[in-house]
C-alpha cells in the first residue's frame, strides 16, 4: 500500500467517524446551538479582554489595537481549525487509562485519523467563527500599504498556522502515550501558545521570543509574517524573507510531529484489562 | 463534636484524592507557570504604558497575576472542582444515596472542597507563586499579621467560591445536564474574578459593578489585602457576607430541590 492510499484512507475514515459524530450531535438541537453559542462567547472573552486593556491604554507594546486586533484573529482563526480538526487529542490519556484505546488499534484505519475525529464537535467551530470575524475587522482598519504578495500572506498565515497548530497538538498527543496523566502540559503549547500569539512580541522577552520562533517556531503563526505585513521590526533581527517561510516551517512541524506520532504509538503498552 | 471530626475526615479525604494524581499536578504546576509568564509580560507592558492603573504599580500587578495562578485551581475558577462531582451524582440519580447520610449535604461537600482547594494550593499553586517571586520583582509584605489576614480571606474566598458553584451544581436537580451551567460558570468565573485583568483596572461603571459582584472575593479581596491596597476587616466583612447570603440561597434551593424534584434513575 503506497503512501499516498494511507493517507487517502486516513481522510475518509476521519470523514466517516466525523460525520457521525456530527449527526450524534444534532440529535441534540437546543443543547447544540447552547454549546455553540457558549464557545463563541467563551472563546470571545480574550479578546474582551484585550478591548478592556485599549479602554486604558492607546498601545501595548508599541502595537495599536487593529494591529493586536490582527495577531489576535490569525492566532485565534488558525489555532481554532487546528482545534476543530484535532482537538479531540486531549482524551487521549484518557482513553489510554481506561483501555478503549486499544480498540482503535484494531480498527483497520489509521490511528491518527480515528483519534483525530474522536468526538468531533461542530460547536469548535465558534471560535474559528469568532476568530475570522476580529480578523476581518483588524483587515479593515490596520493601516497597511497593500501590495499582491501581502495580500496573498493572509489566507497563507490562516492556513500555515493551521497546520503549525495541528503539529503541536499530534506532537502533544505522542506525549500523552508517554506521559498519560501529564495531558495538561500540552494545554500549555496550545492554549498557552494561541495566548501568547495574541499580545505583540515586543512585549515579551527576547529569550522568550526567541524559543517562540526557533525552538516552538509558533512565531511564524502570526507575529513575523504580521510584522513584515504592518511594517514593524521583529524584537530579534530575521531577514525579510522570513515573512513568507511559514508554509515551509509548518511542514517541517508537520513532518517532525508526525515522527513523534509514529514512535510513540509503536512504543505504547497497554494497560492490559 | 462527633460531626466536626466527620467533616474533617471528608476535608481530608478530598485533600488526599487529589493528592493521588501527581504527574497531572506537576503538569498543571507548568501549564500554570507558563500562562503566569504570558500574563505578566502583558500585565509589564499594560503598566509601563500607563503606570499607576488600577491604583497598582508594576511590581503590584506582577503579584497579582502570580497570585491568579496559585488560586486558579485552587479556588476552580473555571470549575472543576466538588459542584463537578455533585452535578455528576444528580444527572445519574446517586445523589440519592448522598441524601439518605445522616448528614448536612451542603457541609458534607464544602469539606470535600475545601480540602481539595488545600491540596491545590500547596501542591498546584505554590510553586508557580515561587517561581515569580523568584524571578520578576513582587510587591510582598514582611509582617506576619497581613500575611495572616490574607490566610483569612484565602479561607472566606474557597467558601465563597464553593458557594457559587454549589449553587450552579443544584440548578442540575431541574435542568438534569451540567453541561451548559458548567460552560456559564467558566465565563463567569475566568471574568468576574479578574483572571483576565484586575477587577480595579475595569473601566467605568463596569468596574464598579464587578467589584461588588461575589467572584470579587476570589481573587481580587486576598491580593488587595496581601498587598496592603484593602482593610483585612472590610475585606473579611465583604467575603463573609457574600458567603452567609450564598450558603443560605444554596439551602434553600436545596431543600426546594430536595422537596419537590424526582430523583434520576432507574
Amino acid at each position: 500500500m503506497g503512501e499516498r492510499s494511507v493517507v487517502a484512507e486516513g481522510l475518509r475514515a476521519y470523514w466517516l467517524i466525523a460525520g457521525m459524530w456530527v449527526r450524534a450531535g444534532m440529535t441534540y438541537r437546543a443543547s447544540f446551538v447552547a454549546t455553540m453559542v457558549g464557545n463563541l462567547v467563551m472563546t470571545g472573552m480574550d479578546f474582551v479582554g484585550i478591548l478592556l486593556m485599549f479602554s486604558q491604554v492607546d498601545s501595548l507594546g508599541g502595537w495599536s489595537l487593529p494591529e493586536v486586533a490582527l495577531l489576535y484573529g490569525l492566532s485565534v482563526t488558525s489555532f481554532g481549525i487546528a482545534d476543530l480538526v484535532l482537538g479531540s487529542m486531549d482524551v487521549l490519556g484518557a482513553r489510554m487509562r481506561d483501555g478503549s484505546f486499544d480498540t482503535l488499534l484494531v480498527r483497520p484505519a489509521p490511528v491518527l485519523a480515528q483519534v483525530g475525529a474522536d468526538r468531533f464537535a461542530v460547536r469548535r467551530l465558534g471560535r474559528v467563527v469568532q476568530g475570522t470575524v476580529v480578523l476581518g475587522w483588524a483587515l479593515a482598519s490596520v493601516d497597511v500599504d497593500w501590495s499582491v504578495p501581502k495580500v496573498l500572506l493572509v489566507p497563507v498565515m490562516v492556513l500555515s498556522g493551521a497546520a503549525i497548530f495541528s503539529a503541536v497538538f499530534v506532537a502533544g498527543a505522542a506525549f500523552q502515550i508517554f506521559a498519560q496523566d501529564a495531558a495538561e502540559v500540552q494545554n500549555a503549547f496550545t492554549y498557552g501558545g494561541t495566548t501568547l500569539l495574541q499580545y505583540p512580541p515586543s512585549v515579551f522577552g527576547k529569550d522568550l521570543v526567541r524559543g517562540a520562533t526557533f525552538v516552538l517556531p509558533l512565531a511564524f503563526v502570526n507575529w513575523v509574517p504580521a510584522a513584515y505585513l504592518l511594517g514593524r521590526p521583529y524584537p530579534i533581527g530575521l531577514p525579510s524573507w522570513a515573512a513568507f517561510v511559514s508554509p515551509l516551517v509548518a511542514v517541517v512541524c508537520c513532518a517532525l510531529a508526525g515522527l513523534a506520532w509514529r514512535t510513540g504509538l509503536r512504543s505504547y503498552r497497554s494497560t492490559g484489562s | 463534636m462527633g460531626s466536626g471530626r466527620l467533616y474533617l475526615a471528608v476535608a481530608v479525604g478530598g485533600f488526599r484524592r487529589y493528592a493521588s494524581y501527581r504527574a497531572a499536578t506537576a503538569a498543571g504546576v507548568f501549564t500554570n507557570t507558563v500562562f503566569g509568564l504570558i500574563l505578566v509580560y502583558t500585565y509589564l507592558a499594560l503598566w509601563e504604558e500607563k503606570p499607576g492603573l488600577g491604583g497598582y504599580d508594576q511590581a503590584q500587578a506582577v503579584t497579582y497575576v502570580w497570585l491568579g495562578q496559585c488560586l486558579y485551581a485552587t479556588l476552580a475558577i473555571q470549575g472543576g472542582g466538588a459542584e463537578k462531582d455533585l452535578m455528576e451524582r444528580i444527572r445519574t440519580g446517586e445523589i440519592a444515596v448522598d441524601l439518605y447520610r445522616p448528614v448536612d449535604l451542603q457541609v458534607w461537600w464544602l469539606a470535600g472542597d475545601v480540602g481539595r482547594a488545600l491540596f491545590q494550593m500547596l501542591g498546584r499553586g505554590v510553586v508557580p507563586f515561587v517561581f515569580g517571586w523568584l524571578f520578576f520583582p513582587m510587591a510582598l509584605p514582611t509582617e506576619v499579621t497581613v500575611w495572616a489576614a490574607f490566610a483569612v480571606t484565602l479561607l472566606l474566598a474557597t467558601v465563597v467560591s464553593f458557594a457559587i458553584r454549589y449553587l450552579a451544581a443544584l440548578s442540575v436537580f431541574w435542568l438534569m445536564d451540567g453541561m451548559g451551567v458548567g460552560q456559564v460558570l467558566m465565563i463567569t468565573g475566568v471574568f468576574f474574578s479578574g483572571m483576565v485583568l484586575p477587577l480595579n483596572a475595569f473601566p467605568g461603571v463596569y468596574g464598579d459593578v464587578v467589584r461588588v459582584l461575589p467572584w470579587a472575593a476570589q481573587i481580587q479581596m486576598p491580593a488587595d489585602v496581601l498587598m496592603g491596597e484593602a482593610e483585612p476587616l472590610g475585606a473579611f466583612a465583604f467575603q463573609a457576607a457574600w458567603a452567609v447570603a450564598l450558603l443560605a440561597l444554596g439551602r434553600l434551593v436545596q431543600s426546594a430541590a430536595t422537596r419537590r424534584v424526582v430523583v434520576q434513575g432507574g
